[in-house]
């Protein structure tokens, strides 16, 4: 039993650290790369695409429910007109990041780590090796370095619907003051709520991306049955992880957000 | 180029695990030479085709090229193509120039265009890997090969799954482009005994080791007696 604990104990660290490993290559293996704009631009419009609907939508309705469920806490307590303030920090802060990150993996992440895994096994990677192109600057520094971009740019989009959502509720439903709703949220808003928020983005961003390219990079090692089984298992194993290091993370993040 | 004439494998090993794929390989290849290496799947032809290519570490020994360490440049052209699915025909042969060499815009247009053409490809120039036949795939992944003038080419089954005339159609290939631009090639084939008209040496691996090796004329008219049923396979009485 305990050696049994130690053995994973030692597999989760040596992964943890090649995983470390590979994304240290990741991050500077771009520019070694030519024509970094295109691949950029694609990768940024790539993520983009799969994930602006969903996010959306998503945002949309979080902010709806959001709206009504605070509304009924903050009646008990005759105080309404904080319906604006409790809704935007709440989005600002936890909810636009985590929900946006986990939206992206579903849509993206899953999407990138299925498609390396694919090439790994069509020996496209070996190819790349061949050609003298670095594959993980080809095909994951670029992904790595939009994501750094996209995930932020989809939070905001996130917060704002979600943030008109609460408004949709709160105000043209429910009632409460407009004047009130937006004024509070310009009051209790500040910049640095704003930045912390981004900066959860970001990380997130950079954790998922590095996960799920990771696992589909090395499908041929992870796998028990490499090839379109492997490829699934990895994929799946990929969303599954990065759902729960986007909740490590943001437990981690938000404790030194608050101590600071 | 060096004044190297030869390709040195000494004493390559590769094991998995417990199962000794390759168990010391000498080879003296001659560079500009055709060098195919027969042998039954699963003996490792392709881990020696990566061995050479640096694509996978030999365990133990050597390859040079004369002073040099380690193979020349070499472009492979992988069992199963390799093609990269997003990108059009054009597109997958332009990308070893496009992200490495000297070579400008303007002039990989016009490389890509006149080896589309050499191969009969220009009507698919813009189709994706998807939409043409198996054996246009092959001459895609040959473009490709070919796009970067390389000193050696390393061939994995080029012709497996093609009809008898695109099959002599890639050898033919082969063969002419490896007259006028000097290269080597090592090739795995299962087409014995087409193969042997394109090819200057045989190397019969087998067990790990290089049972054979000499000109195709040398192995027809005598052949060890355990190729044999490899040269002339035929149905046990029934
Ligand atoms: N990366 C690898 N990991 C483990 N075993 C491998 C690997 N590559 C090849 N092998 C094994 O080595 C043997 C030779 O494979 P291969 O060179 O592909 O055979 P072939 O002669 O048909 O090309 C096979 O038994 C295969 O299972
Ligand atoms: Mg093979």
């Amino acid at each position: 039993m305990i050696s049994k604990v130690g053995r994973h104990s030692i597999r989760l660290v040596s992964e943890l650290g090649e995983l470390a490993g590979f994304s240290g290559k990741a991050s500077v293996a771009l520019p070694g790369q030519r024509h970094i704009m295109e691949k950029l631009t694609r990768s940024i419009f790539e993520i983009g695409v799969r994930c602006v609907p969903i996010t959306l939508i998503v945002g949309l309705f979080t902010g709806l429910v959001l709206g009504l469920q605070l509304y009924y806490v903050l009646t008990k307590f005759s105080s309404e007109s904080l319906l604006g303030q409790a809704v935007a920090l709440s989005i600002i802060l936890e909810i636009g990041p985590v929900f946006t990150a986990i939206m992206i993996v579903g849509q993206a992440g899953s999407a990138l780590s299925a498609e390396i895994g694919i090439q790994r096994n069509a020996e496209q990677i070996d190819a790349l090796h061949t050609m003298q192109i670095n594959p993980i600057g080809f095909l994951v520094s670029p992904r790595l370095w939009a994501a750094i971009i996209a995930f932020p740019i989809l939070t905001t989009f996130f917060d704002l619907i979600g943030i008109y959502g609460g408004y949709l509720t709160g105000v043209e439903l429910l009632g409460v003051d407009p004047g009130a709703y937006w004024n509070r949220i310009y009051e209790a808003v500040s910049v640095q709520n704003i930045v912390n928020g981004l900066l959860k983005a970001l990380v997130f961003g950079i954790v998922t991306t590095m996960i799920c390219a990771f696992q589909g990079y090395y499908t041929h090692l992870k796998s028990d049955i490499p090839g379109a089984r492997g490829v699934s298992q990895t994929t799946t194993r990929a969303v599954v992880y990065s759902s729960i290091a986007i909740l490590m993370f943001d437990y981690l993040i938000t404790s030194f957000q608050m101590a600071s | 180029m060096s004044e190297a004439t030869t390709l040195k494998l000494r004493g390559l090993k590769k094991a998995f695990g417990e199962q000794v794929v390759l168990g010391g390989i000498d080879m003296d290849i001659p560079l500009g030479s055709h060098t195919t290496v027969i042998g039954k799947s699963g003996t490792g032809k392709s881990v020696l085709l990566k061995c050479i290519s640096g694509l996978m570490a030999p365990d133990a020994g050597s390859i040079a090229a004369g002073d040099e360490k380690g193979a020349p440049p070499c472009s492979y052209m992988f069992q199963q193509n390799a093609l990269f699915d997003s990108m059009t025909v054009e597109e997958n042969v332009a990308l070893p120039l496009r992200e490495k060499g000297k070579a400008k815009a303007t002039e990989i247009k016009k490389r890509v265009s006149d080896l589309l053409e050499q191969l009969d490809l220009t009507a698919a120039r813009k189709k994706y890997p998807a939409e043409i036949s198996g054996g246009m795939k092959k001459r895609v992944a040959l473009a490709r090969a070919l796009i970067t003038n390389p000193e050696i080419i390393l061939f994995d089954e080029p012709t497996t799954g093609l009809d008898p005339q695109r099959k002599y159609s890639v050898f033919d290939m082969i063969r002419s482009y490896r007259k006028r631009f000097g290269f080597t090639v090592i090739m795995v084939s299962h087409d014995v005994p087409e193969v042997f008209e394109i090819s200057d040496k045989i190397a019969w691996l087998d067990a790990g080791e290089i049972k054979y090796w000499g000109t195709p004329d040398d192995l027809l008219a005598n052949p060890p007696e355990d190729l044999k049923p490899f040269l002339n396979p035929q149905l046990s009485p029934a």
